[in-house]
């Protein structure tokens, strides 16, 4: 028999969307309340990566990938919006200490509440990047944006994984925080973002170590996005044909999503059971 | 138990205290040795049984375990041995504002701390004006939490979480802050729960508090439960464990030789030898004092009973002048009142033992919220004759104030 009033003792422990909605309301309010600019300075950050970046590689390193901006933005705003989800959420359990301590609710909206966060800034992010696009950049239409679906549905599960697992982790070990903040700049590095992927997969390709590569789940996301929006697979030069997108057609991209959605899910079940398992002690650790 | 909203089965909880918290992971690493932590269990094989409506008052020293045992009942800690069940809704007022944000504004928290005790948004609107209006903060409401006085933000937090509309409302301490105005408001919404059926356990260092509001009282010592009945009792149970049962008025340590009172009983005439602390005006009463006599007792003895109201003003003073006990033994000196006067109230009782005639005193207890009388007028204290200018008929004061108790009055007959 359920009764009203085990519907509404379910209601203090089940993750809700209207709670999740409200803590990431909560969090934008509480980021851009008393600034002018509010929201536009979400935007500072791409663009003044993009300023820098352009300027390093098609100025100075003269890379010669025509549009550069626009193969870099496709892989930089996907891997911010991970960046972002799991910076905050390792300290998130930690930074709301006081409502953990004190009241009875679903523990894993916190973690959540941080992709939602950084998931806000990601649309508008993606929304100005696509209004750039249809202005300077209309060769971007086309099938291959239906790439857009798996890849992002791959790094949210991901995301949501990884946010699980270091947010429950770093209540129990302070030191998460401060490994991630290296290893997701290294992570960032061995990611295709600023560089074209093809200049890997030339290197590691014959060696048979192209596989370790791409086994990262952001790689074969940011490859995906970017072979969904950039239309120059390659170039060429003076000297030749330079590539810049991988080799292989659309199924090289599904293969990789593929193995990066079994490495995702793998991940998200793991995160849950450690937050599960690491989560009745919250309130004594803290 | 299908009825038991509140259900413990041999909960114990252990908390390891380490001496040097290692919690970055070198240190985990290196001091694999587990005997590092100390053990220390705030409670242990707690049985409880707490059925729909009850109002129950935790009490016990600082440590005792009461907190521990809120917050297992929250669900905000696990119990290391046990099982724990709460059905419904449970308000904790553990912390309030627990998760304030001050950046936001009292309007926005609301919405956000009322979301996560568990309430949808619809809900929350249909709460909102209730809420600003109990917190009485309707000119700040848009302000800036941050800017709040720790008044202003108690009051907040008391206002959102009665009104989460519990089943359960879980109580730590919290009546103690605010202003008298804002007590009283508390004291009166936990009457308005108590009839809405509402299950109440709250945590308080006020044992005057628990027989004024609880049908039962549960008494913790170093995590066990030490009493679980009648509310009286339990707040003479820890005084006893605090060493603070008596009130020694009269100043004097009793000689272990001479004379010391050692209980006191109200009794009802029509079943003697139970104890019953709850009267109807005009009822006759037996007040028995209990006195244990020493090796060395002096020959004459007098007893004094007063019975004291609210802010301890004497109601009426019983003497017994002479009396005499043989060494070595116990007896009851009886006082009958015939008939309760009709005024309604919470008295506390207190008794005295003097050498005769006004010599030395020898013992002196006090105990508090003992007898309650109840049911003289429907409203007020007491009951007055008066007219309205014009009419010939004479009537009976009916005046509007609420009554002391918002209690129904059978209620707390149980004991």
């Amino acid at each position: 028999m359920v009764s009203a009033a085990d519907v509404r003792a379910a209601a203090q422990s089940r993750v809700r969307w209207e709670l999740l909605a409200n803590l990431v309301r909560k969090d934008l309010k509480v980021k851009y309340k008393n600034s002018a600019l509010g929201f536009l300075w979400s935007l500072a950050n791409p663009l003044l990566y993009l300023a820098v970046f352009d300027l390093v590689f098609s100025v100075f390193l003269k890379n010669n990938v025509p549009y550069f901006a626009v193969l870099f933005m496709s892989g930089l705003l996907v891997w911010n919006f991970f960046n972002l989800s799991t910076l905050s959420a390792t300290g998130v359990v930690v930074g709301n200490a006081n409502l953990v301590r004190k009241v009875r609710f679903p523990r894993v909206v916190l973690p959540l509440a941080s992709v939602g966060f950084a998931a806000v800034h990601f649309l508008l992010q993606m929304a100005v990047f696509f209004a750039f696009l249809l202005v300077f950049y209309r060769d971007f239409i086309g099938p291959q944006l239906v790439l857009l679906v798996p890849a992002l549905a791959v790094v949210i599960v991901f995301t949501v994984g990884m946010a699980l697992l270091v947010s429950a982790l770093n209540v129990r070990f302070r030191d998460v925080e401060h490994l991630l903040e290296i290893a997701l700049l290294a992570w960032f590095w061995l990611t295709p973002i600023v560089y074209p992927v093809a200049l890997v997969q030339d290197q590691l390709l014959h060696r048979h170590l192209f596989w370790m590569y791409m086994a990262n789940p952001m790689t074969a996301v940011v490859t995906a996005m970017q072979r969904a929006v950039y239309r120059y697979p390659s170039v060429v030069e003076s000297g030749g044909v330079q590539r810049i997108l991988a080799i292989g057609g659309y199924t090289f991209y599904l293969k990789w999503l593929g193995v990066a959605a079994v490495v995702s899910v793998v991940l998200l079940v793991l995160g849950l059971l450690v937050f599960r398992r690491l989560e009745a002690d919250f309130a004594e650790e803290l | 138990m299908p009825d038991a909203v509140i259900a413990a089965r041999g909960v114990g909880k252990r908390f390891l205290i380490h001496h040097q918290k290692a919690t970055s992971l070198k240190e985990r690493l290196l001091q694999t040795r587990r005997s590092q932590a100390e053990e220390f269990w705030a409670l242990r094989d707690i049985e409880l049984d707490i059925s729909g409506g009850e109002t129950i008052g935790l009490i016990g020293a600082n440590g005792s375990g009461k907190s521990t045992l809120l917050k297992l009942l929250a669900g905000i800690l696990e119990p290391t041995a046990g099982k724990v069940s709460v059905r419904g809704r449970v308000a904790s007022l553990l912390e309030l504002g627990a998760g304030f944000n001050g950046e936001l504004t009292g309007r926005e928290n609301i919405y956000l701390n009322a979301s996560i005790l568990g309430l949808s948004r619809r809900e929350i609107s249909r709460h909102f004006d209730g809420i600003v209006e109990f917190s009485g903060l309707e000119q700040f409401i848009d302000n800036q939490v941050k800017h709040y006085s720790s008044g202003q933000y108690v009051r907040l937090g008391f206002a959102i979480a009665v009104h989460v509309d519990p089943d359960v409302l879980l109580v730590d301490e919290v009546l103690a802050v605010g202003d008298e105005a804002f007590q009283a408001k508390c004291l009166a919404k936990i009457s308005e729960f108590q009839e809405r059926g509402c299950t109440i356990l709250f945590v308080t260092h006020a044992l005057d508090l628990v027989p004024r509001l609880c049908n039962r009282g549960i008494v913790l010592d170093h995590g066990r439960v030490m009493h679980d009945g009648d509310p009286l009792e339990a707040a003479e149970v820890l005084r006893g464990l605090l060493g603070t049962a008596a009130d020694q008025s009269g100043g004097a340590a009793p000689a272990s030789s001479g004379l010391r009172i050692s209980g006191l009983r109200l009794v009802d005439p029509a079943s003697p030898g139970v104890h019953k602390g709850e009267y109807r005006a005009g009822e006759p009463m037996v007040v028995e004092v209990n006195v244990t006599a020493g090796a060395e007792p002096p020959p004459v003895a007098a007893v004094r009973v007063a019975v004291t109201g609210p802010a301890d003003v004497p109601m009426w003073v019983m003497d017994a002048e002479e009396e005499r006990f043989q060494p070595g033994t116990a007896r009851a000196v009886r006082f009958t009142v015939k008939e309760l006067p009709p005024i309604q109230g919470i008295f506390s009782v207190a008794t005295a033992l003097r050498e005769a005639a006004g010599g030395r005193a020898l013992d002196a207890r006090r105990f508090p919220e003992a007898l309650r009388v109840i049911g003289a007028p429907e409203h007020g204290l007491i009951d007055v004759a008066w007219t309205i200018e014009g009419t010939k008929e004479a009537k009976r004061a009916k005046p509007s104030a609420a009554r002391q108790r918002p209690r129904a009055a059978g209620d707390r007959g149980r004991r």
